[in-house]
């Protein structure tokens, strides 16, 4: 049996390291470990609440709206503010697209090169790579003149011998199963999204002033004025550009990445029965309308069981620190309840520099999320699963045709390329869904209304001396939550669970695995120096440690914590 | 050269500007790339007659070696890299370096990605350039940031030392950042402080504005030294004026026409953001000429304060967000961080605390903020 570390994990967000045993060339057992820690939870306290989405915004600049919108939405919930239609369909528009310019980059340039060997398309037929592209996309660039001049700079790149970020990668692995057209395919196709990505967050720009990390979120509603017959404000010319960025947006999803993703997958099949995980899914639901419905429903899922989805409550959610480096004044062997939680961040590791962590004993930043006891996974699988056992018609209908279009069973879909592929659907369901809150945000300013925000409470002398409350969003990773607690119009406690501290958790203190541990069992792995086959797993999570990291406060008192995902 | 240059000699000269035969290989046009020379020289402050001069030192130099740290960050800064402007070309520039380790991009992982970066430090010994993102933890012998088993401070020590120069993508490298923040559990600082004796230049922002990122590496390239920065290590051409002198509002403010309540007559007519907390009037940074996402806004022009993101311990000096500051200098543009700055940063703790009000200000003019929705 070797023991074998890949640290850096790269093409994340963040600081993972992830141990694994190897046995008969499979992974027996696994440890992930964020090795970063920032304490954000303690420099929120005493601030205005106010400020918080500004800060917690920092926990990740890859999802950079979504710890704020979580932020917000704790503290109206504390202040109980209820905030114009037009901040939230504002609020729609900017998190879907979020989800789907996230979800693209992540396919691309985070995970795309653990199925792709760009190597092998410089050896690749343009006319024939023109064939395929054509085969499955009416894209316009799917010509052989097209792809001949992307593998012409490809190769007087690599003729220079210098690769750059390419280099020393896994490049040949026996892993690699795509043909070289197809390689040469998705290749082109990672330069382009480069550039679209750019393009369509302009939209955050304009409702937001600029991304990564838009400055326009308020407690009460959006900073964004509206009034068509100001230039200074969200017009009519704004409105049209959005509409636009929607449309560019949209194309590509259904022109280029679904059917990259299908065509990428239908090669990788196998991996439909590798990296299912723990079983268990959770979703808090997201893109309120008008009365507060959720467009994507919330909803848990125990065991694959997809007959059943149980409702999702918050007093059952608790953090477990028995594998973390921290401590609780309680003693071990205990979860706490986010407004209960306590704790003080303990490193108890090797010193580094070192080999290897103390996996049996405490080993990461993370701490360990329980829902009723039980680990959950969340994120577009969860979400595309809980809206699909609850009977969403559009998700059930686009599921079941990818799944016929594969010729696979919906238990395809707890594993590697389920997590994979559900992100995609989820990005193709968000990017045709969007377009419809910005027709209802037109509609209301077309009948004169311009609300943006609240104002009743945004001065601090309205509020109760004690208030506490709690925002739940639906990010790119999953389900995000962010608990408050207020008095005297300052920060007393602030805590965080964020999707990836739910995916990354090292085990409980009962010994059970968190999701990215469990669904490593049972990984194969060819080459132990070349762990392709665990960057797979991992990256089908889409990992996002920086928001992974939690911890918190503080002597004797309630806690302060924050993190996220 | 005793010639003064006219517009006409400026254009002349970027029409002569010839694309580099490495560009050329990449396929970037001679229109995409005098557009990128004329656009970087803009950026640099520079008169126009330089453009010739860049494309030289660019098609000169044979891909000098990056590296881009992550240490405790959020990726924001590597994010905005994305963003960045001018896209074909800006794509290209990074080609025109190697960027021989990024973590968030890379291929390679784990053991073979700490090989391409050992590679660097050992084969081109001072020659590099380093870019660091994220604060560097020293409470506690750095255990608050590990990457493949070693510290933070251990890796920049290593990486920053051996550099030909450092440049800090972001305040949280270049100061320490929100990590930083009181009260600092985990001892950040920036890059400077972490390692004394290395050549750095900040890029302060959160995050750092990608067009002043590519400017900095072509001055770089053109002049073979960094910029000229202030007393805070920022350069000048991009950290040389307030935001509040640069701003489009600044007649509203002359004119004492702010925005009271978010939403009002005021703010959808784009007055002055003043009395909503905006901290332009301290806050040195070229956003609202550079502006984000090829130049589509920026804060204030979307309808939200500036926060002084650029400035050291902003998280400290700047808070609350939405507290109008106490004091601003009068009208005009009189000024440099190097004489206010220093003072305004290091008072305002205690001066926000005093819920300052201004009597210099003119009053609204009632008409306009008693119309919100």
């Amino acid at each position: 049996m070797a023991k074998i570390v890949v640290d850096p994990i790269t093409r994340i967000e963040g600081h993972l390291r992830i141990e694994a045993e190897v046995s008969g060339g499979r992974v027996s057992d696994a440890w992930s470990s964020s090795t970063m820690f920032r304490g954000i939870e303690k420099i929120l306290k005493s601030r205005d609440p106010r400020d918080a989405w500004y800060f917690t915004q920092r926990f990740c600049g890859v999802c950079t709206t979504v710890h704020s919108i979580a932020s917000i939405r704790s503290v109206e919930n504390a202040l109980n503010i209820k905030i114009p239609p037009n901040a939230e369909l504002i609020r729609n528009i900017i998190a879907g697209i979020q989800n789907v310019q996230d979800h693209v980059i992540h396919f691309y340039h985070l995970h795309a090169l653990d199925w792709v060997d760009i190597t092998s398309g410089l050896k690749a037929d343009p006319a024939k790579t023109a064939a395929l592209a054509a085969s499955i996309s009416q894209w316009p660039l799917n010509s052989a003149t097209y792809f001949k001049g992307v593998q012409e700079k490809l190769s007087a790149f690599v003729a220079k011998g210098r690769l750059g970020p390419f280099a020393n990668a896994y490049w040949g692995h026996p892993a690699y199963k795509l043909p070289p057209e197809a390689n040469l395919m998705a290749t082109a196709h990672y330069l382009e999204a480069l550039e679209w990505q750019k393009d369509v967050i302009k939209i955050h720009a304009i409702l937001g002033s600029k991304n990564p990390h838009p400055q326009t979120f308020l407690v009460g509603g959006m900073a964004i004025p509206i009034d068509p017959d100001s230039q200074n404000a969200l017009n009519a010319d704004k409105l049209i550009e959005i509409k636009r960025l929607l449309v560019k947006a949209r194309e590509f999803v259904e022109k280029v990445y679904i059917p990259d993703l299908l065509a990428v997958a239908s090669f990788y099949k196998e991996w439909a029965g590798i990296g299912a995980g723990v079983g268990n899914f959770m979703s808090y639901g997201e893109f309120p309308d008008a009365t507060g419905k959720m467009w994507l429903p919330p909803g848990v899922i125990v065991g694959k069981d997809l007959s059943k989805v149980g409702p999702v409550d918050h007093k059952k959610v608790t953090e477990y620190v028995d594998h973390s480096w921290y401590e609780y004044a309680a003693g071990p062997g205990k979860g706490l309840h986010p407004w209960d939680g306590e704790s003080e961040g303990k490193y108890t590791g090797p010193k580094p520099p070192y080999q290897f962590l103390q996996t049996d004993a405490k080993y990461s930043w993370v701490k360990a999320p329980r829902y009723e006891e039980l680990p959950m996974e969340v994120g577009p699988l969860a979400r595309m699963l809980v809206a699909y056992a609850s009977g969403h018609a559009q998700v059930k209908k686009t599921v079941d045709g990818v799944l016929a279009q594969l010729g696979v069973g919906p238990e395809a879909l707890f594993s590697t390329l389920g997590r994979t592929a559900a992100r995609g659907i989820e990005c193709l369901l968000i990017a045709q869904q969007t377009p419809t809150w910005l027709d209802q945000l037109i509609d209301n300013i077309g009948k004169g209304d311009y609300r943006i925000h609240n104002n009743e409470k945004w001065d601090p002398a309205t509020w109760p001396h004690e208030a506490a409350g709690y925002g739940w969003h639906e990010a790119p990773r999953g389900a995000l939550g962010h608990w408050i607690k207020i008095k005297d119009q300052k920060i007393l406690n602030y805590q965080a669970v964020v999707p990836s501290t739910w995916n990354a958790s090292p085990r409980d203190a009962r010994g059970a695995r968190g999701p990215y541990e469990a669904a490593l069992v049972g990984t194969p792995v060819a080459d132990p120096d070349k762990p392709l086959e665990i960057l797979r797993t991992i990256h089908s999570f889409d990992p996002c440690l920086a928001c992974a990291v939690h911890v918190l406060d503080v002597q004797g008192n309630r806690m302060v914590q924050v993190n996220v995902r | 050269m005793g010639k003064k240059f006219t517009e006409a000699d400026a254009y002349d000269a970027a029409t002569e500007l010839k694309v580099p035969r490495s560009l050329e290989e990449r396929g970037v046009s001679r229109r995409d790339f005098m557009k990128f020379c004329t656009t970087i020289t803009a950026a640099l402050a520079l008169p126009v007659s330089f453009a010739p001069r860049i494309a030289q030192a660019l098609d000169e130099v044979q891909r000098p070696t990056l590296v881009w740290l992550e240490f405790q960050d959020c990726a924001g800064n590597t994010e905005s890299l994305l963003r960045a402007v001018n896209p074909t070309v800006a794509e290209i520039v990074l080609d025109i370096l190697s960027v021989d380790y990024h973590e968030t991009i890379m291929a390679a992982a784990g053991h073979q990605a700490e090989e391409a970066l050992a590679k660097v430090v050992k084969e081109q010994k001072g020659k590099y350039i380093a870019i660091v993102e994220g604060s560097i933890p020293l409470k506690d012998d750095g255990v608050y940031c590990c990457i493949g088993g070693r510290t933070a401070l251990d890796i920049a020590r290593e990486v920053c030392g051996n550099a030909f120069a450092t440049i800090t993508a972001g305040s949280c490298a270049a100061y320490g950042g929100l990590p930083a923040a009181a009260p600092n559990p985990t001892g950040a600082v920036g890059v400077q402080e972490a390692v004394p004796g290395a050549t750095v230049l900040n890029l302060p922002g959160c995050p750092l504005n990608a067009d002043n990122l590519t400017a900095t590496i072509v001055h770089f390239l053109v002049f073979g030294k960094l910029p000229a920065a202030d007393s805070h290590g920022r350069p000048l051409f991009a950290y040389g004026k307030r935001i509040h002198d640069n701003c489009e509002r600044r007649p509203h403010f002359d004119a004492g026409q702010y925005v009271e309540q978010w939403g009002d007559m005021a703010h959808r007519k784009g007055h002055c953001l003043y009395k909503m907390g905006c901290k332009g009037p301290e806050t040195y940074h070229n956003c609202p000429v550079q502006r984000w996402n090829e130049k589509t806004s920026w804060p204030v022009a979307s309808g939200h304060g500036c926060v002084g993101c650029s400035e050291p311990h902003f998280w400290d000096s700047m808070t609350p967000f939405y507290k109008r500051l106490p004091n601003v200098p009068g009208f005009g543009i009189e000024t440099t961080a190097d004489k206010i700055g220093i003072g305004i940063a290091a008072g305002t703790a205690v001066a926000f605390a005093a819920h300052g009000v201004i009597s210099a200000f003119r009053h609204d003019d009632p008409s306009e903020d008693s119309k919100e929705d």
